[in-house]
């Protein structure tokens, strides 16, 4: 068996806080799923962690910044490393935006040696840090990026998390000091062949395998170099690929034999854009399809695709090309994903000085595929045809032409729903509450009047708690964090069948002839009699209840309107009145 | 299939969906630029498969036929200028050829814009014709309480053995947000006669002719 491909990897720690623009000594944190997974070195020093939940961060941390995460951004952001990366050899892979890599052997030589080259990586991608960060130079914990140099990715990235002090990966405690080390602030080479000196003392945590290292721990299998030292066969066939895989981890070798082979070229996907793409949502479809292509031809072979090469050329014939690898095997949706970020750094970092003409996905590093069960039913198979059929629409309108709907939370029925194109993820824009079949949630803020019996779950307290939204801040020392804000001030069901996206105007006059208003404290002048939508025939009001006031964000400039629900001719309406006209906002037709 | 009824169409059409696409069924909404979704997925739709293509502009028709290819139920509002023969022609066959379902919104938002009529608009004969009527609203008094349930009555008129006006009175979301059948209503009496029609799935029936 032969050591790992001498590699050096550039780890920038906590990447989405830097992408983001965060100063490192600003408290901040990027929070995705209600889990930190980046803080500043002002947000550690609190004792904020990657995995706390939010509000224990905020806990700790009072003043924490919360950063939404954006995985496009940290790839845009990434691209000017990775440029500065290219400048001592091509073919940098990224595995993640904020981890790349590239084999030394070349480069080393040239530059004498892998301390020489990593002093030079560390320097120049230090000086496009310092233009994304500015002011970081102050900080004294603030290190930016790591570089480490071993045989095997594994080993350069776990070399590049290791801190001169402790001689251990940051947040896994001290480890022995490893003689075969070279140190220096920020950067960490081991000697060539000696990967496992570094490796052996390590806990198996460090696998990124927390359901294998688990397990492993409760056999008592607790370092690397107790798993590296059973047989190989042993481990394959009581742990599987998996445990196959870390083995080869944790003894210091590549992740895979080198059964990896350069593919053949005809596999290369590729599509000529005509006119040339300048914005990246379309490129980004052409890619979407782009990436399943190339899917399908590698999967009819029974091949996976490891590491991606996405190339671009624009109209002024400048030609781009950038490595991508993966853990696993790319699928589709994870291929697009990348290209999207690619793209997406190329077209906005100005690498380019054009529309893109061509975009070709050329699969780098082919192995064979590990084989998916399908489901016994035949699972989602209907989904593909769909799928291409509204495509072929997204292709004659647009990608944002065809959409899908997804609730999420809001206080009128147009926040409530976002419309997501077809192929991005559905995601809510607010979260809300769980829709029923009858999608009635609180009916807070409307009082029930005398005569009518209130719904279950009616009668909240009518204090227009709307009109507070200071006060809907759960306790959180009382109270377990509600996964779903109430929304206080929503309309209680049914909900309307027509939402207008542009209200249209409308005028309301009560018995008198005059125009029906409603006062700043929320009382309407008189009952409405009459109503004309956009010019229309007057109609007779049959039934009206309201006004319900609903002041949002009022401490920064919000939106401070009073809503009626009115029947007229037989068809029921949601009017509200805001900067002094009434509007229609929704049918209930 | 044509739904109209100028106060309750678009529920009434959400209402006809719900069952196929309940069953796994694609839906697809186009031309439906104000179509609220929450009323949707309460009426039952499936809003995971429940495609929308509000903007069409000029090509409505084969954006209506693409889609009609890989949907069961299509909703479609009709636009402004109306469909030309040959295309409402095109469309119907190829429905009828899939098993696919089209609801043509007849009575579109007008809101105080003149629109064309449903036989100007859609040249094509319909196959049923489901119009909601005399919609009562529940719930709102005078300045009090809130929009709670509607009952209406819904009359289908079509060609061949469904010549004869049949009609049914229908919550259209009743008290607990679910469309049912109102069994005290005159109006059920015909529909009745029509053979169980009068039950609570006959909404859901009516997506299969």
């Amino acid at each position: 068996m032969r050591a790992g491909v001498r590699t050096l990897v550039l780890w920038c720690p906590d990447w989405p806080v830097v992408a983001a623009g965060c100063p490192p000594d600003v408290p901040a944190a990027v929070v995705a799923a209600n889990r930190v997974v980046a803080a500043t070195v002002a947000a550690r020093a609190d004792g904020v962690r990657s995995g706390l939940r939010r509000r224990e961060a905020q806990g700790r941390c009072p003043q924490l910044q919360v950063v939404a995460p954006d995985p496009g951004r940290d790839a845009r952001a990434f691209e000017p490393v990775v440029a500065a990366m290219e400048a001592f050899t091509p073919g940098v892979e990224i595995v993640r935006p904020g981890l790349a890599g590239f084999a030394t052997r070349g480069p080393s030589r040239y530059f004498g040696g892998d301390e020489q080259l990593a002093r030079r990586v560390l320097g120049a991608v230090r000086a496009v840090l310092e233009r994304i960060v500015p002011g970081s130079d102050g900080v004294e914990a603030w290190v930016g990026c790591r570089v480490g140099v071993a045989d095997g990715r594994f080993a350069a990235g776990v070399a590049a998390r290791t801190r001169p002090g402790d001689g251990g990966p940051e947040e896994r405690g001290p480890g022995a000091h490893v003689p075969a080390v070279a140190h220096a602030p920020g950067w960490t080479v081991v000697e060539q062949g000696r990967s496992r000196e570094l490796l052996d003392p390590l806990p198996v945590a460090v696998l990124a395998d927390p359901a294998l290292a688990g397990l492993l721990a409760r056999l008592g299998i607790r370092t690397l170099g107790e798993l590296a030292a059973l047989p190989a066969p042993t481990v394959l066939g009581r742990f599987g690929a998996a445990g196959a895989r870390a083995h080869r981890l944790a003894g210091g070798l590549d992740e895979r034999p080198l059964a990896a082979r350069v593919p053949p070229a005809d596999l290369a996907a590729g599509i000529e854009l005509d006119p040339p793409a300048d914005r990246v949502d379309v490129a980004a479809f052409a890619a979407h399809h782009l990436a399943a292509d190339l899917h399908e031809r590698l999967a009819s072979r029974g091949l996976a695709c490891t590491r991606v090469a996405v190339e671009a050329e624009t109209e002024h014939g400048e030609h781009l090309s950038r490595l991508w690898r993966h853990e696993g095997a790319l699928d589709p949706a994870a291929m697009a994903e990348r290209v999207r970020w690619q793209l997406d750094g190329w077209l906005s970092q100005g690498g380019t000085t054009g529309g893109l003409t061509l975009i070709r996905l050329v699969p780098d590093e082919v192995v064979p595929a590990g084989g998916r069960q399908l489901g016994f039913w035949g699972g989602a198979s209907d989904h593909g045809g769909v799928a291409r059929g509204l495509a072929r629409v997204q292709g004659m309108l647009g990608p944002e032409a065809v959409v899908t709907a997804v609730l999420g939370g809001g206080r009128d029925p147009l926040e409530e729903v976002r419309f997501v194109p077809w192929g991005e993820p559905r995601t809510p824009a607010r979260a809300g509450p769980a829709v029923g079949v009858e999608g009635v949630a609180v009916p807070a803020g409307v009082e029930p009047a005398a005569g009518v019996e209130p719904a279950v779950g009616e009668g909240a307290p009518a204090g227009s708690v709307a009109r507070h939204p200071a006060s809907r801040r759960p306790d959180a020392r009382r109270r377990p964090a509600p996964e779903v804000p109430p929304w206080p001030g929503r309309l209680p069901g049914p909900a309307p069948a027509s939402v207008l996206a542009e209200r249209r105007p409308v005028a309301v006059r009560d018995a008198a002839g005059d125009e029906a208003t409603v006062s700043g404290r929320g009382v309407l002048s008189a009952p409405p009699a009459e109503v004309s939508v956009d010019g229309g025939r007057w109609s007779t009001v049959e039934a009206w209840a309201g006004p319900w006031p609903l002041e949002e964000r009022w401490w920064e400039g919000g939106r401070r309107r009073a809503r009626l629900q009115v029947v007229a001719g037989g068809t029921a309406y949601l009017l509200a009145r805001e900067d002094g006209r009434w509007w229609v906002e929704a049918v209930y037709d | 299939m044509a739904v109209g009824g100028a106060g309750a169409q678009t529920s009434l059409a959400f209402a006809l969906a719900a069952g196929p696409s309940r069953a796994g069924s694609w839906v697809a909404a186009v031309g439906v630029p104000h179509l609220g979704a929450r009323a949707a997925a309460g009426l039952g739709v499936d809003l995971r498969r429940l495609v929308l293509v509000p903007a069409v502009g000029e090509q409505w028709a084969v954006v209506a036929a693409a889609l009609l290819e890989v949907v069961d139920v299509a909703i479609l509002g009709l636009p402004d200028r109306g469909v030309r023969p040959a295309d409402a022609r095109r469309l119907a066959a190829r429905a009828r050829e899939r098993g696919a379902v089209l609801l043509l919104l007849a009575d579109r938002v007008a809101l105080g814009r003149r629109v064309l009529s449903l036989p100007e608009a859609w040249p094509e004969p319909t196959e049923l014709r489901l119009g909601a009527q005399a919609a009562v609203w529940e719930g709102l008094g005078q300045g009090g309480g809130h929009l709670r349930a509607r009952a209406v009555t819904v009359t289908a008129v079509g060609r061949r053995g469904a010549s004869r006006p049949r009609s049914v009175g229908v919550w259209l979301p009743g008290p607990d947000g679910r469309v049912a059948a109102r069994a005290e209503t005159g109006g059920s009496r015909e529909a009745d006669r029509g053979g169980g029609a009068g039950s609570p799935g006959w909404v859901d029936d009516a997506v299969g002719t």
